[in-house]
């Protein structure tokens, strides 16, 4: 395991090394606070690997999914995660709650509020829905995507899959390439990303480029070719179906040769580069079959596995000040 | 029975800042500035107040009596976005009638029919009604073979064709201007460009058909220059802005506070420059508040499922004078686009401080400093994007023909 950058949980007493109450995204967490959730994600990876399960500092405490927006990955991750922690989850899908029948956000909220959750973990379809919950709920909010805002836990997942594969997240060159406009996950990378001091580019076409991203302090390409030169790490993104027939761009196989990553693509990478996918792929637009399952060179499956050691750590911090952890209360 | 106001610095659009008394006659200004006063007058002794024309709110979207009054706004133009839409004269005449006595409504009306932007409206009869304007409300008319009849009409007509200038292929479903905010934030944006798009293509038209265009807002420094460059041709054209875009820039949308949720959307800082300078070299010539009370169901939502609109009436005056204050222009220019230019855009009376005007007046302490609370608003709702503000201008009277409709 290697070791994290600087190690704030030795200094500072207790609470003082995440004081959040909430995770809504990685916009507000300073960089020893992101070493500080890898750090502890760590731990549960190794557990997660055993057989025998016998923590469960979440027992008794209940943890509600509430799913705006569709998803399987990510709610299958984060109820294995409290199961795990040996919370109760329970999972709230919106084509099954009455918010298919008008009733608004805020209603929901403290609907799920009154039920007196332990811990909430909330995807919506819209940029700053998780925020507005957040204020509105007395228990801790877990953003698990709002819009084209923020994932953060993807962000985490992937930072920490980095961390083990590469031996740090500082100095690596990273190519963030695909539909950056709509995606949530590549604003959460961003953030964590250079927050930890690596290199990021971004590619995608100018139709799919978030305006005044060079802001947030990478650089822009659009050819793929010249942004994966020499990269440590090449990270791709998903194409939503509903985007790719001729609204952003002209067709899935003319955005296969211009941004699939292909074996003679990755080749332009360093030898070692590491490709990640937050899934689910679109096996010969995005990325080729043969580079998604390349032994050496994807760690897409590693991101899984992280992913639920990530939201672990995540749902135990977060949680802490609640159980009375010593330190924390 | 004349009534004299005395002791008050009386500020005109056209006369200037004048000393002396001002009297009124049943519901007329007779005369300005005189020292001395008339056997059997009524005396309203003001204290040092400023005594300025009632102000003309042009484009407001809903009728809300209690904040235009605290907001010292004897007269509103009315935007035909309403249920029903100001296209049949019924609803017109109703919309005249409705504020009578102490606020005057003059309805614009929809310039096609539904605001649907395809069919002429009945201009010419909305007009008998009381409309004093058509416009394209809250959109833009995609069809500019549509939005060239309407000019054209309206030209026939003399009225004035209002336009909400955003090209609408642009902005599509977006709700924030293309930038760092808006891409941190994860919301749809689209280009400022949007709107000089809009502008260039409305003004072409106008040009063209010869017709009378107001731009409702413009907000973006591409924008005024066209503007600018259009008036200095000769075309008749004039432009209104709101505080919002004056006072504030696309970083008010940080932590997704809807209430900064505004159409057109917070524009760059660069373009908030852009729109200071408009004031100061008179590119602008409305201010208005774009009053759109909008209630929790439709403001306490994810930003970009919330409906757009501040409701800004009861705060236009003191936000205006920061502009006094900061040095952009005098008091009496604030007055021309507060009160004269809009009654001119309208083709209405009042807006100045002249012998036989309407006795539209508002008596305001330009310096009282108080703090902007959505709370604490008179409006119908609080959605403000200026919650916690300090600002300095209270209204203390409001006279509406010569009667005092509103008193602190």
């Amino acid at each position: 395991m290697p070791a994290s950058d600087h190690s704030p949980a030795a200094q500072i007493p207790g609470g003082a090394v995440f004081p959040h109450g909430s995770l809504t995204g990685i916009a507000g967490l300073q960089p020893h606070e992101i070493v500080f959730l890898l750090d502890e994600a760590e731990q549960w990876v190794d557990w997660n690997r055993r057989h025998a399960k016998s923590q469960h500092p979440l027992d008794g405490l209940t943890q509600i999914n509430a799913f705006f927006e569709n998803s399987t990955r990510t709610l299958l991750s984060f109820e294995i995660a409290g199961k795990r922690l040996g919370a109760d989850v329970v999972n709230m899908h919106a084509a099954q709650s009455s918010v298919k029948k008008g009733e608004t956000l805020i209603d929901t909220a403290m609907t799920l509020n009154a039920m007196r959750a332990d811990v909430i973990v909330i995807r919506h379809a819209s940029s700053g829905a998780v925020q507005l919950i957040a204020d509105k709920v007395d228990c801790p909010v877990l953003n698990a995507g709002d819009g084209a805002h923020e994932h953060p836990t993807q962000a985490l997942l992937d930072a920490l899959t980095i961390r083990r594969r590469r031996g740090g997240v500082a100095g690596q060159r990273v190519v963030i390439c695909g539909d950056l406009l709509h995606s949530r996950v590549a604003r959460s990378n961003i953030l964590a990303l250079t927050a930890l001091a690596a290199e990021v580019r971004v590619c995608a076409p100018t139709t799919l480029m978030p305006p005044a991203i060079e802001r947030m302090g990478v650089t822009p390409f659009t050819d793929f070719d010249a942004a994966i030169e020499a990269c440590d790490v090449v990270m791709m993104l998903r194409l939503q179906n509903e985007r790719m027939a001729g609204a952003y761009i002209p067709s899935t196989r003319e955005y296969h040769l211009r941004y699939g990553l292909t074996l003679e693509r990755l080749a332009r990478a360093r030898p070692d580069a590491l490709v990640m996918h937050p899934g689910p792929m679109n096996r010969g637009v995005e990325i080729a079959s043969n580079v998604a399952d390349h032994p050496d060179h994807s760690a897409i499956t590693e991101q899984v596995e992280m992913g639920v050691a990530v939201r672990m750590a995540c749902l135990d911090v977060l949680t802490r000040r609640a159980r009375g952890v010593e330190g924390w209360a | 029975m004349k009534r004299a106001f005395t002791n008050a610095r009386l500020v005109c659009p056209t006369r200037g800042i004048v000393t002396g008394t001002l009297i009124t006659e049943g519901d007329r200004i007779v005369s300005v500035g005189q020292t001395g006063l008339p056997s059997d007058t009524d005396v309203v002794e003001c204290k040092g107040l400023t005594l300025a024309p009632a102000i003309v709110d042009l484009g407001v979207f809903a009728i809300d009596l209690p904040a235009f009054h605290a907001g010292g706004i004897a007269r509103v133009g009315l935007m035909p976005d309403q249920s029903p839409v100001l296209d049949d004269p019924g609803i017109v005449q109703r919309a005249a009638l409705i504020g009578k006595p102490t606020l005057w409504i003059h309805p614009i009306a929809a310039a096609t029919k539904g605001l649907a932007g395809t069919d002429l409206a009945e201009m010419a009869i909305n007009r008998q009604a009381g409309a004093k304007a058509v416009a394209t409300g809250r959109g833009w008319i995609a069809d500019s073979g549509v939005m060239r009849k309407v000019l054209g009409y309206a030209r026939d007509l003399g009225l004035t064709v209002i336009s909400h200038a955003e090209d609408g292929g642009l902005t599509g479903r977006t709700v924030a201007t293309a930038g760092e905010a808006a891409t941190r934030m994860g919301l749809a944006s689209a280009p400022s460009l949007a709107e000089p798009l809009a502008i260039a293509r409305d003004l072409m038209l106008a040009e063209e058909t010869g017709a009378r265009l107001h731009v409702r807002q413009v907000t973006t420094a591409a924008g005024f220059d066209l503007i600018r460059a259009a008036k200095r041709r000769g075309v008749a054209v004039t432009c209104g802005i709101t505080p919002a875009h004056l006072l504030l820039s696309d970083i008010a949308m940080t932590d997704f506070r809807s209430f900064a949720h505004l159409s057109p959307p917070l524009r760059g800082e660069d373009d908030r420059q852009a729109a200071l300078a408009a004031i100061a070299d008179g590119t602008i010539d409305v201010l208005a508040s774009g009053h759109d009370p909008r209630g929790p169901e439709e403001k306490r939502l994810p930003f970009a499922d919330a409906a757009p609109g501040a409701a800004d009436a009861e705060h236009l005056l003191a936000l205006a004078l920061t502009l006094v204050r900061d040095e952009r222009l005098t008091i009496d220019r604030l007055f021309a686009l507060l009160s004269a230019n809009p009654a001119k855009v309208l083709g209405v009376e009042g807006g100045t401080l002249s012998e036989g005007a309407p006795a539209d007046l508002v008596a305001f302490d330009a310096g009282a400093p108080w703090q902007i609370a959505t709370e604490a608003m008179t409006a119908k709702t609080g959605n403000t994007p200026f919650d916690g503000l300090p600002v300095q201008g209270k209204v203390h009277r409001l006279f509406k023909g010569g009667t005092e409709v509103f008193s602190t």
